[in-house]
């Protein structure tokens, strides 16, 4: 018997918890993909990420009306079509962004954050007018909602799953992308040495544009995959943006396995501690054991090999 | 050698005028409500004075102000919240003699942190240094190990952070949400009337120029120069055998000190304090303050603080849902379009306008040895 609990409870307890650690776990690592691309590998800071991401959550809305409204027949796929269009709409802003911002302030990075700082706020209030300040929320076709029983005592929710699902195809496509293909190859080479990369043929200010705003659609596909577990407001990315901030650095910036494994970490962490102690409580001590380690250990969990 | 002295005539001149604006013209055109108003925006001005020394001078962007400001008024708000809670003010309590929102909470006994802000003096001295341990201890574990730049201003936002969800979270102890409010007295005496809120403000606005004065002096020392050199050339300012890792600390910690007298004078002029301070979205709105005023410029990140502040204050009276959209293009424009700030544009347009109007000689390049000279001898 711990804490009143028996083993049983307690094992139950701790799979759900390690379930529900698992789906924000998925967030996070969604949310992060995108912050991994462009701060882990083009060394900006993005604050307008939370931005990007609720445009996918918006971009989401619009879709779910739209297919009630005209295509009701296809409403029980509309999530899909709604995850691209996500991406396509953040992927086109942050080219735009990148094009009329970003690329004059590469030198900059600290300005840069002011800027994109600037920035969220400008979308922020541009959301507020557009679909009006109070927090909306999807509707989920009938095979989304509810939960699967595993045992007795265990039961996990669909959607859930789903956002898993699109977790995993998500980061493997990024992995492929990065690690896999010419295309992450000429970006690996860009971020790695600017100039040589230029020497060599590359066009850098293309490949600078285009990672740009590929981390952004992943931020768009991220918001898109949270309508499913949460309800959207002007603001909601605001409140995201610290925590994937540091998952991105916890991990150690130009590492895709680390920020998969300090995404792991802080959210299993995390939805632990909620159990015990409150909502709050659980944040600030998993925040504290995150700055902490960060102070011992400055350049995150996994670090590339490089000599500065 | 004999020590030259560190104000310049010209830089007398500026702040004799910014001391004539905030002494006489503020105080003889406003009426008090909008004074009371100036000297929280000029509370404010705390901080950028500090973000000028540590980001403009040394090149150290901290997220984290609101931190210093919201602790140090945290501080004064602890003060004045115990000496409130007498036991006979707070008879009607079932635990007569503890701040109200502790009652509210069913907590019996002052908790300890709380028992040596009964002392004034004590009070006076926590304002400034507990901010400052904090950021001493913030700067000794990332300046040491070298960790500077955009991580650092993650990690500073992530204190602001942690710091507001512990505010917020435990509510008994540090009043929650709410803050600590409806603080009436200091040392027996009503802040709340208006006449003292004009005492408050002549208060507020001489510590304001005795730091102005100061912050002259720490540029115009030694010490500035090698953190101008620090922002500029880090390792040739380490080869040279400085210890880079502890001027860091140094300014960052001063920065911290500043911020947090601003935030005891906001929590005697307005009369509450509450986390919302201490979060990241004003931490951030407060770097805004120094680079459109001048990251550069000690006077320039004052004007910054009464500007945007007023434009602030107008916008939400007149057109609230504007305010964001102007506030997110003085970001961007400032960032991208005039990154000295308006010190920057006087510096670099109306300073060689005046020269020719009253120099009668043809401007020389802003920043070469010949302007300063120049400029120290014209006559006015």
């Amino acid at each position: 018997m711990i804490f009143g609990y028996s083993f049983g409870d307690l094992g139950s307890i701790l799979a759900m918890q390690g379930f529900a650690g698992l789906i924000l776990f998925s967030v996070y690592v969604l949310m992060a993909l995108g912050l991994a691309v462009i701060f882990g590998q083009m060394g900006v800071i993005n604050m307008a990420h939370g931005e990007f991401m609720i445009l996918g959550a918006y971009v989401t809305y619009l879709c779910s009306h739209l297919f009630t409204a005209y295509l009701p027949g296809l409403f029980a796929i509309y999530f899909f079509v709604a995850v691209l269009l996500a991406f396509a709409a953040a992927f086109a802003l942050g080219l735009l962004v990148e094009w009329a911002m970003i690329r004059h302030l590469y030198r900059r990075p600290l300005d840069t954050l002011l800027a994109t700082w600037g920035l969220s706020l400008v979308l922020q209030q541009l959301y507020r007018s557009i679909f009006g300040a109070r927090e909306v929320g999807v509707e989920l076709p009938d095979w989304m909602m509810g939960s699967q029983h595993l045992t007795d005592t265990i039961e996990v929710p669909i959607n859930g799953l789903l956002v898993m699902g699109l977790t995993t195809i998500i980061t493997i496509g990024v992995f492929l992308l990065i690690y896999r293909s010419n295309w992450g190859k000429r970006i690996r080479a860009v971020m790695q040495n600017r100039t040589m990369a230029a020497a060599v043929g590359i066009d850098t200010e293309f490949v600078d544009r285009v990672t740009f705003g590929v981390g952004c659609g992943i931020a768009g596909v991220a918001g898109s995959a949270f309508t499913m577990i949460g309800s959207t407001s002007p603001t909601a990315g605001q409140l995201y943006i610290v925590d994937t901030f540091l998952v991105v650095v916890f991990g150690g910036a130009a590492s895709l396995l680390g920020t998969i494994a300090s995404a792991f970490s802080i959210s299993q962490t995390q939805s632990t501690i909620e159990f015990f102690l409150s909502g709050s409580m659980a944040k600030v001590l998993t925040l504290l054991a995150v700055v902490g380690i960060l102070m011992l250990r400055p350049q995150g969990l996994f670090v590339l090999k490089v000599r500065r | 050698m004999t020590a030259r002295f560190f104000l310049r005539p010209q830089d007398l001149l500026f702040i004799l005028v910014m001391a004539l604006l905030i002494l006489v013209v503020l105080p003889m055109s406003l009426d008090i409500f909008r004074l009371n108003l100036v000297g929280k925006y000029l509370t404010y001005a705390f901080v950028a004075l500090g973000l000028v020394l540590c980001w403009g001078d040394a090149g150290i962007l901290s997220l984290g102000q609101g931190i210093f400001f919201g602790l140090g008024g945290y501080c004064m708000a602890m003060f004045l919240e115990l000496e409130g809670s007498t036991p006979e003010a707070t008879k009607i309590q079932s635990t007569p003699g503890i701040p109200d929102f502790m009652d509210w909470n069913q907590i019996t006994e002052l908790p300890w942190f709380w028992k040596p802000f009964h002392s004034f003096i004590f009070t006076l001295f926590a304002i400034p240094l507990v901010p400052m341990a904090l950021a001493f201890v913030i700067g000794l574990a990332m300046f040491k190990r070298r960790v500077g730049g955009t991580y650092f201003a993650i990690i500073t936002q992530a204190f602001a952070a942690i710091l507001t969800i512990l505010i917020i979270g435990q509510q008994g102890y540090t009043g929650g949400v709410n803050g600590i409010t409806d603080l009436r007295t200091l040392l027996g005496w009503d802040i709340r009337p208006d006449h003292a809120k004009l005492v408050l403000y002549f208060v507020n606005a001489g510590l304001l120029l005795a730091c102005i004065v100061f912050a002259y002096w720490v540029r115009a020392s030694k010490l500035g120069r090698i953190l101008v050199a620090m922002r500029d050339r880090e390792d040739r300012v380490r080869f040279s055998g400085y210890d880079v890792a502890n001027f860091k600390i140094f300014v960052f910690c001063l920065a911290a000190g500043l911020a947090a007298i601003g935030g005891a004078m906001f929590t005697l002029q307005v009369g509450f304090m509450s986390p919302y301070f201490v979060g990241i979205v004003p931490s951030i709105d407060l770097v805004i303050l120094c680079a459109v005023g001048g990251r550069n410029s000690v006077l320039g990140a004052v004007y910054g603080a009464l500007l945007v502040n007023w434009a602030r204050t107008t916008f939400s009276e007149d057109m609230p849902q504007l305010w964001l959209f102007a506030m997110g293009g003085l970001f961007i424009a400032v960032v991208m379009f005039f990154p000295g700030g308006l010190a920057g544009l006087y510096r670099d347009h109306l300073e060689p306008a005046l020269g020719r109007l009253f120099g009668g000689r043809a401007p020389t390049p802003p920043g070469s040895p010949e302007t300063v000279t120049s400029m120290v001898e014209q006559p006015r």
